[in-house]
Formats: structure tokens, C-alpha cells, sequence
């Protein structure tokens, strides 16, 4: 038999309190700034290639403002950040502006967790209701009060590799991807493309993973096309047509079945398999451009096709809140809406990410209008389809999340359209019945 | 996971009263520090959480009017609840059993093997000592991922480890087993050479074979170590979260959700806290009736002891 190791009180003292330093020394906040600067605390979740324009701008910002320093914050995207805001607004000490989804206003408790916007305040900074996109305005109100500053909308669109396209003879004579209309022509589209990838699937979307909601952006854009709804106009009845949305879901498990899209890509994954070469159609919201570009992919994007009759495509729209706070300190806030300003009258440079602009004046300018591939899909600003407006919709809501598991393994071919369709349907109307927290009454 | 282990009750001795007062006045000035953070944190919230089930409270503290037995009526008749209940319940027995005989295969595997004991202690213990994300990270990432991961290259299959429900639950189990089996293999080692050697030295000259000395020594001398391993495991496995959070989420198709995991989704991004302490407080009725059980068994064991 071994003795235990001898570990005295004084080494276990010593060892706790070096573990106890640097564990404060770990958690000490960067500081650093000058004191005469008015500091705005921003929350945002763009990680994917539009962070890096968003900390250019950011950046931009504080050489043209030296008065205000603004302390970015990158969040993970999804449920967490939800829950991270629901939770700063709630107690009421919490970061003065940050990015939100427009879907998303309805379910957060507005008044609650969001502070609304001050409509004089963002007179004053030289931004006025004429001045962005009319549906996208009036969503950002709830309950007839101004919850929300527009900033974008991010459809889905489709990505494609000039090179293995060209070499597949889908390219017209300017160069671009021939636009296809209806199932057949797609398919076709696709099966060339696949043979000169040597049988591998030409098409990547995030089909698979962690709480995905790649499944369902791509089913909500092609359900969608045929006329579809999810839900009537005050979000009481399922309005869910069964043929259509299986003819959808059909679609999407042809894909799988032939080997035109693989179904075992997660969302990391189908990137990196389109930035690589080795798929030469990536289906994806618009935010993907800064990082192919970076990668000298050779690509352009193109509206989602059409499918099952018109070119929609599911969307969804930044937007700026702010997150409830007991005490607002009039100089932070005057400099919040500054910033707020900066950001939204820039929008063509936000545009860079591949996001398309709900700032009117943008989508006139110049600038914008050269921009390639990024103009190339701004028409779809007409067609988009956005989350029917109830409490549990909007970007990684329960809804998606929902939508995605149930349809994600329709496209492996471990559940057949019917049960995707039924599972998902059963979600929904759980999802229904469930009690909205922040019920409408109370306010 | 984390393993508390519970401090051994003390024993108020029967002695006058006036040993008792005294003991009363030094005692609770010395446990008072402990005592307020425990009603501040434990007791508390406990009683909080209990109010909290009985109203629509959400995530901003508003909408707290009274609702009664609504929420647990809504819990016992929604099948999620019941689903993860049933996914605790799965991985609670899946995951004790291979960790208690592992624990004690291992142990008993390094206590008989005479070369290198450190490196074999080391091996087998060095997994709990990392962090649960870490844990679920390598696996994950890298062991787990059906294109290029460490599981589907060496066996040459092409099994959807954490993607298909059927194997979900399993991948979770083996993942577990690999990273908390060396607490118990660490308890059942302390035992084992805790156990008399006059024990074996007499047995072997009685002419007790390996065989018999480990089933009438060792496995018998070792009966209040399994007690022990069984209870503190059934009580960690039915508090299963870490890792089935951030390997699966929960999926795929509701398959690994545990009911902590069910509280956690309904309260912080469902935003309904008043539902979750409900959901909460089942899990807590159904731990309490393990505690107790294991109460009663102690209490039959020690009496049969005595």
C-alpha cells in the first residue's frame, strides 16, 4: 500500500490563494479609456464574415466621433443571445444599444425588456420614419410604439462557384449564373454541376447539427414561392397547406436522395466545403460574402431560385434596440443614437457584408449600386418572407430551431416528408397553445 | 456534473444541558458564516423557486400573478416533460451501471497491477479532472463527427454517433463513462487498499483460490464503497446537463433532453420561469425519493451491521 501524497494546510492555503489571485486577476475589465469619453456599451452577435465589417464601422466611427468610445461586444448568435438580453433588460443594467432581429421584437416583451425608441432623439440624429423601407418600419413597431431602428434585411440567396459553373456550361454569355425556373430546370442545373464535381453533391446548405435552422430557412423559402402561409393574420389559426408544403419537403429530400446536396453538412461545414471548391452551390443568408472574398473563392450569388412559382426567399432584418435600463444617462443616450445614426446612414458600407440595406437613401447610392455580387440580389428586397408576427418567431427562435429538427432528417432520408411535415406541424401548434410570457394584457 | 458529497451528520451527544447550551453558543457562532450563505443561496431560492411555480412569472420578473397547480397541471400533461423525464431517467441507469462495475473492474485491475500504479492512476482519473465544455468539445469535435471523427475512422463505419436518435443517447452514455468513471475507480481503489491484508493471508492459507478471496473478501469488504458509488452516481446522473447541452442540445428529435435541460429551455429561452420552477420541483420530488430510499437502505444496512 502507497501513502497519499502529503499536501500540508500551508501548501493547501498557498495553492488556494494563488488559484483565488488569479482568478481576480483573470476577471479584472479592460480599462484604459480616457475619461473624457463617453463610453456606449454595443451588444451584437456578428460573428460570421459581417463581423468584420461591423468592427470596421465600428471602428470608422471612433476616428470621426473621439468623444465617444464604443465598447463592442461579440456574442455567440442564436438562443443564447436571447437569452443573455432578456436577462440584461430584466435586470435593467444592461448594454446601451444592441443588434436585435426584427422577428424576434414580438416575443422579447417589448416595454418590458426593450426600451422604446425615442422618435425625437432620432429626429435630432437625422433619421426620420420616410426614410426606410415602409414594411420594415412598420415591424418595428409593436403595439404602436417604436421598439426598433432598421438597419437590413439578410435574405436567403444562392451562392455559386464561377469557375466549376463555367466549367459545367451553366454560366450565360455576361458570365452569370442562367437563372432557372421551376423544379426540373434546377435539378438539371444541379446534375451537371455534379458531374463535374466527379458524382460528389454539387449543393451545400447547413442541413444537419446543433438546434440547425438551415432546414428551415430553405423549406421557408420554398414553400413559400407556391403561395404557402404558416398562419393567419393574427397568428390564431394554422394556415399550413399540406400539399404544398409537402411538395416542399419532397423537393428537398430529392436533393438528398439523388446526391444533389449533402445532407450530412453542418453549417461550418457547408461553408467551408463551398469556400474550398468542393460544392459549387451554397444555400446561405447573405452575410457569407466577406469571408469568401477573403478566401479568393471565385464566386457570385444570385437570387434563391424559383422553384415552386415565385422567387421568395426567407428573410430576416437587423435591427438596432435597446435593451432596458433603470437609470439611461442623457449624454450615453445622446451618443447612443449617434452611433445608431452613423451606422444606419452607412449602410452601403454595411452593405459590404452582403446584407441589403432598409435605409432607403442606400439603396440609391452609387457606391452600392457597383457593388458585386452584392447588388445582384437586391431585388428579392420585394419578395422576402418573413416569420409570421407572433411571440415565438424571429432568428434561432424555438420556431426555427423546431422547423430545423424536424426537417433536417427528411432531407437525410431518416424521416419521409409526411412525418417532417407532422412532427413539424405538432411543434407548431405547441408552440401555440404554450402562454406567451410577456402577455399583451399586462401592458 | 458536479458531485457534492454530503458533510456526515453529527450526532448531538446525550449529555446534560448545560453541555448542550454551550455547545449551541460556540457552535452557531462558528457555523454562522457557513449558515448565511446557505439560507442566502440554498434555502432562499429554494423556497423562491417554490412561489415562482406557483405563478406566470417570466424572465423580467413581471406577470407574477398566483395561477395555483396550473403550471404543474400544464407539466404533468405535456409529453416533452414527460420525454425528458424519461431521457433522465435512461441515462440515470445507462450511465450507473457501466460506471460502478467499470469503477470497480479498473480498480480493481491497477490494485493487482504492481508496475507503474501512477501512470494507470493517472490514466484512468486524469478525464474528470477536465471541465465538462472540454469534454464535450473533444468529443464533439473530434471524436463524434460522422465525416472525419476519430470513432468512424477506426471502426470504418458511418454512424451518425450524436446526429441519430437511435445512437444519441448511447454516444452521451459512452462519452460520460469515459470522463467521470474515475471518481468511482478512485473511491473503490482507496477502498480496496483500505481492506486488511491479514484477510488475504489467511484465506491463502486456508487455501482460498484468486477467485474465492475476491468474492468472499474483496467484494464484500467493499459493500459500503458500492453503497456509496451507487448513491452518489444515481444522484449525478439524474442531474445530467453539461454535456447533453452542449453536445446534442437536447436532439436530435427531442432524444437526449434531460428534464434539467426541458427547465432550462422553458425558463431562459421560452422566458417562462414560472413553468421551469415547476418542471423543476418534479425533478426535485423524484430526487428526494432517491435520497430517501437510500436513507432507508443505510439504515437497513447499518442495523444488520450492528
Amino acid at each position: 500500500m502507497q501513502d497519499p501524497p502529503a499536501i500540508t494546510r500551508r501548501h493547501l492555503l498557498g495553492g488556494s490563494l494563488a488559484l483565488l489571485g488569479a482568478a481576480a486577476s483573470g476577471c479584472a475589465i479592460p480599462v484604459g479609456l480616457g475619461s473624457s469619453q463617453t463610453r456606449v456599451k454595443y451588444w451584437h452577435f456578428l460573428g460570421a464574415s459581417d463581423g468584420i465589417i461591423m468592427n470596421q464601422m465600428v471602428g470608422a466611427f471612433a476616428r470621426d466621433n473621439p468623444g465617444v468610445f464604443v465598447e463592442e461586444n461579440v456574442l455567440a448568435w442564436g438562443e443564447p443571445y436571447y437569452t443573455k438580453i432578456a436577462m440584461a433588460g430584466a435586470g435593467g443594467r444592461s448594454p446601451d444599444v444592441a443588434t436585435f432581429h426584427l422577428a424576434r421584437l414580438a416575443g422579447i416583451g417589448a416595454g418590458e425588456i426593450l426600451d422604446p425608441i425615442n422618435v425625437d432623439l432620432l429626429a435630432e440624429v437625422g433619421l426620420r420614419a420616410a426614410d426606410f423601407s415602409p414594411p420594415i418600419w412598420e415591424r418595428a413597431h409593436y403595439q404602436g410604439t417604436l421598439y426598433a431602428v432598421p438597419f437590413d434585411a439578410h435574405p436567403m440567396v444562392q451562392y455559386y462557384n464561377t469557375d466549376l459553373c463555367g466549367r459545367a456550361g451553366l454560366l450565360g454569355a455576361d458570365g452569370k449564373l442562367r437563372p432557372t425556373t421551376g423544379a426540373d430546370q434546377l435539378l438539371e442545373q444541379l446534375r451537371k454541376a455534379k458531374e463535374v464535381l466527379g458524382g460528389k453533391p454539387p449543393l451545400v446548405f447547413d442541413a444537419l447539427g446543433l438546434g440547425t435552422v438551415g432546414p428551415w430557412r430553405v423549406w421557408y423559402s420554398l414553400y413559400p414561392q407556391s403561395g404557402g402561409t404558416l398562419l393567419s393574420e393574427d397568428g390564431g389559426q394554422v394556415t399550413i397547406d399540406d400539399q404544398k408544403a409537402l411538395e416542399a419537403l419532397r423537393f428537398m429530400r430529392r436533393l438528398g436522395e439523388e446526391g444533389l446536396c449533402d445532407p450530412t453538412t453542418d453549417y461550418g461545414a457547408s461553408v467551408a466545403k463551398f469556400t474550398n471548391g468542393e460544392a459549387a452551390f451554397l444555400w446561405n443568408g447573405d452575410w457569407e460574402v466577406t469571408g469568401l472574398k477573403e478566401r479568393k473563392t471565385p464566386f457570385s450569388m444570385t437570387r434563391f431560385p424559383s422553384v415552386f412559382g415565385s422567387g421568395a426567399a426567407q428573410a430576416d432584418c437587423h435591427v438596432f434596440v435597446l435593451p432596458h435600463q433603470r437609470d439611461r444617462d442623457p449624454e450615453v443616450e445622446r451618443a447612443t443614437y449617434q452611433f445608431i445614426a452613423y451606422l444606419v446612414k452607412n449602410s452601403a458600407d454595411w452593405a459590404v457584408a452582403g446584407h441589403v440595406p432598409s435605409y432607403l437613401p442606400a439603396l440609391q447610392e452609387p457606391d452600392y449600386l457597383a457593388l458585386q455580387p452584392q447588388s445582384e440580389y437586391r431585388s428579392v428586397i420585394t419578395d422576402v418572407a418573413l416569420d409570421p408576427q407572433v411571440w415565438y418567431t424571429g432568428s434561432a427562435s424555438r420556431l426555427w430551431i423546431e422547423f430545423g429538427g424536424a426537417f433536417s432528417p427528411v432531407i437525410s432520408g431518416e424521416r419521409t416528408p409526411e412525418e417532417g411535415l407532422a412532427n413539424a406541424k405538432a411543434a407548431l401548434s405547441r408552440l401555440m397553445s404554450a402562454p406567451n410570457p410577456f402577455p399583451a394584457e399586462e401592458r | 456534473m458536479t458531485t457534492t458529497v454530503a458533510a456526515p451528520a453529527t450526532t448531538a451527544p446525550a449529555a446534560k444541558a448545560q453541555v448542550k447550551r454551550s455547545w449551541t453558543q460556540h457552535g452557531l457562532l462558528f457555523v454562522a458564516p457557513f449558515l448565511l450563505v446557505y439560507v442566502a443561496f440554498l434555502v432562499w431560492p429554494t423556497l423562491l423557486g417554490l412561489r415562482m411555480s406557483f405563478t406566470d412569472v417570466n424572465i423580467a420578473g413581471s406577470n407574477d400573478r398566483f395561477v395555483g397547480f396550473s403550471n404543474y397541471a400544464e407539466a404533468f400533461g405535456d409529453p416533452r416533460m414527460w420525454r425528458s423525464l424519461w431521457n433522465t431517467l435512461v441515462f440515470t441507469v445507462l450511465s450507473t451501471v457501466p460506471l460502478v462495475l467499470l469503477g470497480l473492474g479498473l480498480a480493481l485491475l491497477v490494485h493487482n497491477l504492481r508496475f507503474v500504479q501512477w501512470l494507470w492512476r493517472l490514466s484512468f482519473f486524469g478525464p474528470f479532472l477536465l471541465p465538462s465544455a472540454v469534454v464535450s468539445i473533444l468529443w464533439l469535435q473530434m471524436i463524434y463527427p460522422p465525416e472525419y471523427g476519430l470513432l468512424n475512422g477506426t471502426l470504418g463505419t458511418d454512424v451518425l454517433w450524436l446526429g441519430d436518435p437511435g445512437t444519441a443517447m448511447w454516444s452521451v452514455v459512452l462519452t460520460t463513462v469515459w470522463w467521470t468513471v474515475g471518481f468511482n475507480f478512485l473511491l473503490y481503489l482507496a477502498a480496496l487498499q483500505s481492506i486488511p491484508q491479514h484477510l488475504y493471508e489467511a484465506a491463502a492459507i486456508d487455501g482460498a483460490s484468486a477467485w474465492d478471496k475476491l468474492r468472499s473478501i474483496t467484494l464484500p469488504m467493499l459493500g459500503r464503497t458500492t453503497a456509496l458509488i451507487v448513491v452518489l452516481q444515481l444522484l449525478a446522473s439524474l442531474k445530467v446537463f453539461d454535456q447533453i447541452y452542449l453536445m446534442t442540445g437536447g436532439g436530435p428529435e427531442d432524444a437526449t433532453r434531460p428534464i434539467i435541460e426541458y427547465a432550462y429551455d422553458v425558463g431562459f429561452t421560452g422566458y417562462r420561469i414560472g413553468y421551469a420552477s415547476a418542471v423543476s420541483y418534479i425533478l426535485f420530488v423524484l430526487i428526494v425519493i432517491v435520497s430517501l430510499a437510500q436513507l432507508r437502505l443505510f439504515r437497513k444496512r447499518a442495523e444488520v451491521s450492528s
